[in-house]
């Protein structure tokens, strides 16, 4: 068994060691860092909440409640919907998707200045300076511009300062401070993979549409971006389920009457000590994003392939 | 309906480098015309700049005898076939043939008439829906064709297309692009580092060094009335032998060489003095072993060094008197058994097959 097991190509190819190294790094991820905790915590989104004492106990039983009571917003009854779960679940997904095709709408011509416009070295610099302050803290940007939105904030105090407006703009307020914070997060998961994706087209490619009498628009819509279509892919769904999942951003931004789902799903984990509810609502998290994934390579047609490539 | 191309002293330059240098030619509409030179010689500058990729830096590019400046590529009465072809590989072949009327809002259904009157010219009648990666190098060649003549251009560019592909199958695409050429009569303009190429199938060629045009003429004046030495030795093959004027009478002129005298024609438009530095140039296959009763203007002697057998000829590699190293080719027919390395010979030429120019750079230094 084991001499059959070393004679395959992969352990040939990469030596004995390292293809162990593989396999055990890949098989602890997977299974330790993936599987586990997702099976542990789709057990306990089916399980009563009660204290770890009273595990395997006679209140210890399976039950949907949970996943009633984001429906409902109840254990029994069936006649009310839970508008406010609801209500921070459709707006979670809403917003997110929007802030999706904003981070497209904006890294698209970026992606694709610095991909076949741009000389080399000032294409660099551009990267450089889409990186550099991505190396501060996510919640320490969250902050940054939150100070920017605030209501004596440094945009407010300018505007004011120099008589645009005479009263203060409630940017956190009507939740704009938030979609921008949101948009800025992740916004190099998107411009990555657009930019790999256009940089491998080869540019003549671009010139023989041009050639042929194509405008620039059209070129775009033709050529490049068909031949994007995996980066897009790619880059909308990790924007989105980042989005969807994200916390920190939420907690700094966000105005004090709306909530971010995730914020949800923490409020129930660590404020109301309830496991098992916030486990339901991180499951539905999860299926809507898998199926965000799933509409998203069927709608353009990508196979997963792609999409990693 | 084809056009007239004319290059007025046209110069491009990047910073300081003159990419083309005072280009003028005047290309005739339904003309198969060729630039050829070596690589980075500008020729493919040239072509960016009639195709309107690249605006001149100086003088002016005329179509049909209308300025074309600051007129874009896709505005411009031209196509461009690339020299990898640059055929749209997510779409199909008939999307592909089809794309310059797409982009021109002609219908789906004139459109696809359209390619497929293009796929019958083409000889790819039916294989339309096939996407671009299913066909052959040959195939794919005549698609781009195809392409670059659905939207019945006045000008067709071809950069180097044929550099892709195998011998064989790129001496049959020489004759069909010349086919082509003649049943769709517009201007071909065609870019090329290879003589075999530009001189098979084209009308007039354009010797291009460093940016500049050394000799525009008809395929056979340029090989045989050769206006430079970079000329004479990079359209085919030539042997210079250098020495100093000794007599002129009328076009026929002696040089005085380290390897003795030799009787050479002039260029009408290029003039020496006796006195002069020059070069004599003889093609290899220019070069004979006489025979009995033969008697040629210039007689050489020769000590072979080695030859190749290259098929249809047998090239030999010999040193004159001074070291010189010649080249010279006898058809395979002629038996040549009783010459190996260290034979000595008499080789004779003819002074009207030899060319003679003033001392300048060749295209082998």
């Amino acid at each position: 068994m084991g001499n059959y097991l070393f004679t395959q190509p992969f352990f040939k190819k990469n030596g004995k060691a390292v293809a162990i190294y593989f396999l055990v790094a890949i098989v602890f991820w997977f299974v330790f860092l993936v599987i586990i905790p997702q099976l542990y915590m789709l057990d306990l989104s089916f399980r009563s909440n009660v204290p770890p004492l009273a595990r395997g106990g006679p209140q210890d039983f399976y039950t949907m409640e949970h996943y009633q009571h984001f429906v409902f917003g109840s254990k029994t009854s069936l006649e009310a919907f839970n508008f406010v779960d609801l209500g921070v679940f459709g707006r979670t997904i809403l917003v997110s998707i929007m802030v999706t095709i904003a981070n497209l709408l904006f890294c698209y011509p970026i992606a694709f200045y610095i991909a076949k416009i741009a000389n080399p070295s000032t294409a660099r610099l551009l990267i450089v300076s889409l990186i550099i302050p991505f190396w501060i803290n996510e919640l320490l940007r969250s902050f940054a511009l939150r100070i920017l939105f605030a209501n004596e904030g440094v945009i407010n105090n300018f505007l004011t300062g120099i008589g645009v407006i005479d009263q203060s703009i409630l940017f956190i307020t009507y939740d704009i401070g938030l979609y921008t914070g949101l948009v800025y997060a992740y916004i190099l998961l998107m411009m990555f993979p657009l930019y790999n994706a256009i940089e491998s087209l080869d540019i003549n490619q671009i010139e023989a549409a041009k050639d042929l009498g194509s405008s620039s628009l059209r070129t775009h819509w033709r050529i490049v971006i068909p031949h994007a279509k995996p980066g897009i892919v790619s880059g909308c769904t990790m924007v989105f389920m980042l989005t969807v999942g994200a916390l920190a951003t939420p907690v700094v931004l966000s105005s004090p009457n709306t909530l971010w789902f995730p914020q949800l799903i923490y409020q129930w984990f660590n404020m109301n000590d309830n496991w098992s509810r916030g486990s339901a609502y991180s499951i539905i998290l999860l299926i809507i994003s898998v199926i965000f994934v799933l509409a998203m390579m069927r709608i353009f047609k990508v196979k997963i392939g792609e999409i990693i490539k | 309906m084809s056009a007239d191309v004319e290059l007025n002293n046209v110069s491009v330059t990047f910073g300081s480098f003159y990419a083309a240098k005072s280009v003028n030619v005047k290309i005739n509409g339904g003309e198969f015309f060729s630039f050829l030179g070596p690589s980075g010689c500008g020729k493919t500058t040239l072509l960016r700049a009639i195709s309107g990729f690249q605006d001149p830096s100086e003088g002016s590019v005329l179509i049909d005898n209308k300025d074309m400046f600051g007129i874009g590529p896709n505005k411009r009465p031209t196509s461009l076939i690339f020299q990898n072809l640059a055929l749209f590989p997510l779409m199909s072949v008939s999307e592909n043939i089809a794309f310059s009327l797409e982009v021109r809002g002609v219908s789906k259904k004139d459109r696809q008439k359209r390619a497929d009157e293009l796929l019958e010219l083409i000889a790819l009648e039916g294989q339309g829906e096939k996407k671009v990666h299913q066909l052959s190098g040959g195939q794919k060649q005549r698609v781009a064709i195809a392409r670059a003549l659905a939207v019945e251009p006045k000008v067709l560019l071809l950069d180097e297309p044929l550099s892709a592909l195998d011998l064989k199958l790129r001496q049959r695409m020489r004759t069909e692009l010349r086919e082509i050429q003649k049943r769709v009569n517009i201007t071909f303009i065609y870019i090329t580092h290879d003589q075999g190429e530009a001189l098979t199938m084209s009308d007039r060629i354009a010797v291009m060094n460093d940016g500049e045009i050394e000799q525009i003429g008809p395929c056979d004046e340029v090989y045989n009335n050769p206006l430079t030495p970079f000329v004479a030795t990079f359209v085919g093959e030539n042997n210079p032998l250098f020495g100093t004027v000794k007599d002129i009478n009328q076009n026929k002129v002696k040089i005085e060489t380290p390897d003795g005298d030799f009787l050479s024609t002039m260029n009408e438009n290029k003039k020496l003095n006796i006195g002069d530095e020059a070069i004599a140039f003889v093609r290899p296959e220019s070069l004979f072993i006489p025979r009995d009763g033969d008697n040629f203007d210039n007689q050489i002697e020769v000590n072979i060094e080695s030859f190749e057998f290259e098929g249809n000829i047998k090239n030999f590699y010999a040193t004159l008197k001074s070291g010189t190293r010649i080249k010279f080719s006898i058809p395979n027919a002629i038996d040549t058994s009783s010459i190996s390395s260290g034979t000595k010979l008499q080789l004779g030429f003819e002074s009207i097959k030899s060319s003679i120019l003033p001392k300048a750079q060749l295209a082998i230094d």
